[in-house]
């Protein structure tokens, strides 16, 4: 029978304001953004087979047991299903070509775990993006193998252009602009740009029939998931909206072959862009907190990118960058500060 | 004057406002009490001067108190009886303060007949200030500034413009929605007396848009007058925070660590409205006030309570808990102080009771920020409370202060949206405490 008596001095609570709490908490946070990349990885099944659901489930199951494991080692509480190591998990597998081994998720899990997480302490005190700390990690590691692995999707080719093989969208049109600029094979590297850049070609990388890492070719179910998280709150526009729109001002200035030619619509998105943007460079942890701070970020993402993307060594640039801006977190929030009100 | 939705500030929150439980309660008279507790401290700044022996015969509404200084206010016995005794007492503000106890007679007799005076309209505003402070009046809406010293700016400090707020944007609380809807004229008349001491022209009454009786009610009274304009006011938590209403109501935002008076604005609460007219046309002291008694007890009601009278008293009158008890908090949910006896007292700046049950305290279990950022959304001064509680976590009082800690109003919407359970609000009071230590310490 509850004590509802006040003559018995009832033991009440006492506790610092405020009394009330939201029912929002971390799981729920973390359990959203898995449901967020759950079309992806559907699309992913759908356009490399079973293979895609194998390596996203070893790298999650490595994620969780990797976890666990550390957080006994610690004697800390295991917090390994509270969802985030769920999310590094499944960020790792979209991250990875679709056929790679068995082995390179596992590694690149247990490094992003143990490394890229819990070496600083866990949930909260990671200053980079765990999932993308460990792809850099099998990229530095085992180089041929995470950029040769390329399937050919269901219902369309590797490349997206008839005539090219074995490389990604971003591959191919990479090294025909080299060749371009160097004047060799002139004509046939012009139709392969061209041919990147003709509405069947956008299609192709809109829905993701096209060669690339795991969960990062379809545009339309990436964007179903962030849309999820946009209605839940979970992220809002900043960071995405800088990121995609800086890379898309500047891959259309610096793109072509003279000065705003480049084809906007090609770089926002063939690559990990889309990805990147809405699930990576968000991640709350390792984005900056303050508005402004959260601009500036975004547009460094998108100028690292379009740099590495145009005259780096990768074809690819989203991951390094993020990386990159995730070390400068802790100096945008300091530096920009919001206004107080009345100040 | 009517006016459309005001003007709001950025952030804040919508937590659930579980008012319908008293929202359509009528405001009923609790008996008076057989005991009386009057703290000596009811308001900030000096503790007032006990003015009676243990042993004298006090009368409802004499003076048992006197202010002890400029920032200080007296109190009145709120029933007829004996002194029992003077002694210290526990506090819904918390700490243990004197208090005059008394007795009750059972005779309810009157100091004085405390009747309307129908000529208080041609007293001069130095005299309606007097009564004011004769009265013992201080903020009713929880800060329990005295508010004679309100309405005594200095003289380089023009003030011209009056604010009411009746925005009462804390949950569960229906105190000052029933006062609007019961005493409208009263409370505006109240309004006009504050506008004749400081010599304004205008005045606002801001009322929530989640009183739409209330709104209804004082737009009857107002649609006609050319100086006292009715705002209807965003709902959001903490939209009656006295900075936020000026800059719904004028737009002018008042300086970083500056008083409401440097951009020319008082702000009452319409429970002190109601107070100030009583005092200058009855002379009646703030002996009684409404209490919201509410949450988990049988009858949540809406009381006129005397000063003094026990919590445990209002919870019984409404029928004790209808569950186990969690927390009991003075004030509302959001800023509220929650007790750890029933034996604290009805003070003039209790705006409700409200009772949370075993099962809605959840326990907290507090996890490192995973920088969601949400508090810094919902700021309304705009600070960043996750880098600054990382601040106060490490002991860096400097960078806590460049952070502008200091202009947190303690609201605790940081701690309400905090999906990580952190104890966003206390680590910020602990800060602003520290600060203030290492300036002290500087300045020595």
């Amino acid at each position: 029978m509850a004590d509802t008596n006040t003559d018995t001095a009832p033991q009440l609570i006492v506790s610092a304001s405020p009394h009330l709490r939201t029912t929002d908490s971390v799981e729920k946070i973390m359990y959203s953004v898995v449901v967020a990349l759950l079309p992806a990885l559907a699309g992913a099944v759908y356009y490399f087979g079973l293979q895609a659901l194998w390596i996203t489930g070893i790298a999650v199951i490595t994620a969780v047991a990797t976890e666990a494991a550390i957080q006994k080692c610690r004697k800390v509480q295991i917090t390994a299903l509270d969802g985030s190591a769920i999310v590094t998990g499944i960020l790792l597998a979209f991250n990875v070509p679709p056929s790679v081994p068995w082995w390179i998720p596992v590694v690149g899990t247990v490094f992003a775990i143990a490394i890229g997480k819990h070496v600083f302490g866990g949930l909260g005190l990671n200053p980079m993006n765990p999932a993308l700390l460990g792809r850099a990690f099998l990229m530095a590691s085992w180089p041929v193998l995470m950029t040769t692995g390329w399937s050919a999707p269901t219902g369309g080719t590797t490349s997206g252009v008839a005539t090219v093989t074995g490389a990604t969208p971003l591959m191919a049109v990479k090294a025909a602009m080299r060749d371009l600029a160097l004047g060799v094979n002139v004509e046939q590297s012009r139709a392969i740009v061209e041919s990147a850049g003709t509405a069947k070609a956008y299609f192709s990388l809109f829905v993701g029939s096209v060669g690339g890492c795991i969960g990062e070719t379809s545009a339309l179910l990436l964007l179903v998931g962030a849309a999820y998280l946009f209605y839940k709150k979970y992220i809002n526009y900043r960071i995405p909206l800088s990121f995609i729109g800086t890379v898309a001002i500047l891959g259309w200035i610096f793109g072509g072959e003279g000065l705003f030619t480049g084809d906007f619509m090609f770089h926002i998105l063939a690559g990990g862009l889309i990805l990147g943007a809405f699930f990576m460079a968000t991640d709350m942890v390792t984005c900056p907190s303050s508005p402004l701070g959260q601009w500036i970020f975004g547009f460094g993402c998108g100028l690292l990118t379009i740099v590495i993307r145009l005259v780096g060594g990768y074809p690819e640039g989203v991951s390094y960058s993020i990386l990159l801006m995730n070390l400068v977190t802790p100096l945008l929030d300091r530096y920009t500060k919001p206004k107080v009100f009345g100040a | 004057m009517i006016s459309a939705i005001a003007k709001t500030f950025k952030g804040g929150i919508h937590p659930p406002d579980h008012k319908s439980l008293t929202a359509a309660k009528a405001i009923e008279v609790l008996p008076p009490p057989t005991r009386a507790v009057i703290p000596l401290q009811q308001h900030i700044g000096r503790m007032s001067e006990a003015i009676v022996q243990v042993g004298d015969r006090v009368l409802r509404g004499q003076p048992i108190s006197k202010p002890a200084g400029p920032v200080s206010v007296s109190s009145h016995a709120s029933l007829s009886g004996e002194v029992k005794a003077i002694e210290s007492h526990p506090h819904p503000l918390g700490q243990v303060v004197p208090a005059v106890v008394i007795e009750s007679d059972g005779l309810d007799e009157a100091y004085v007949s405390f009747d309307y005076d129908p000529k208080y309209l041609t007293l001069s505003a130095e005299e309606m200030k007097n009564r004011i402070a004769d009265a013992g009046i201080t903020g009713m809406g929880g800060a329990t500034f005295p508010t004679h010293v309100k309405l005594m700016p200095p003289a380089d400090k023009p003030i011209d413009t009056v604010i009411l707020n009746g925005a009462e944007c804390e949950p569960y609380l229906t105190s000052d929605h029933r006062l609007m809807l019961e005493y409208p004229e009263d409370i505006i008349k109240g309004l006009r007396i504050i506008m004749k001491v400081l010599g304004v022209q205008k005045g606002f009454v801001a009322i929530e848009n989640n009183k739409p009786d209330a709104i209804a009610k004082m737009s009857e009274l107002l649609k006609n007058d050319p100086d006292i304009t009715l705002l209807a006011l965003k709902v959001k938590y903490p939209q009656g925070a006295e900075k936020q209403l000026i800059y719904a109501a004028t737009q002018r935002s008042v300086p970083s660590g500056k008083l409401p008076m440097e951009v020319g604005c008082v702000v009452q609460n319409v429970g002190t409205a109601k107070a100030i007219y009583d005092a200058v046309a009855c002379q009646k002291p703030l002996i009684e006030r409404v209490v919201t008694v509410t949450g988990a007890v049988r009858n949540p009601k809406n009381l006129l309570v005397r000063i003094g009278t026990s919590f445990r008293e209002l919870i019984e009158y409404c029928g004790g808990f209808s569950e186990e008890p969690g927390k009991v908090i003075s004030g509302g949910p959001m800023m509220g102080i929650a007790q750890f006896t029933l034996d604290v007292p009805i003070i003039k700046g209790s705006s409700g009771i409200v009772v949370l049950s075993r099962k809605e305290v959840a326990e907290n279990k507090p996890q490192e920020c995973i920088g969601c950022a949400r508090c810094v959304d919902v700021c309304p001064m705009n600070l960043m409370p996750t880098l600054i509680v990382n601040y106060v976590e490490n002991g860096r009082w400097d960078l806590a202060k460049e952070a502008g800690i200091m202009n947190c109003m303690e609201c605790g919407s940081c701690a309400f949206v905090c999906a990580a359970g952190r104890n966003v609000m206390h680590q910020m009071r602990f800060g602003k405490f520290m600060v203030q230590e290492m300036e002290k310490a500087e300045k020595k």
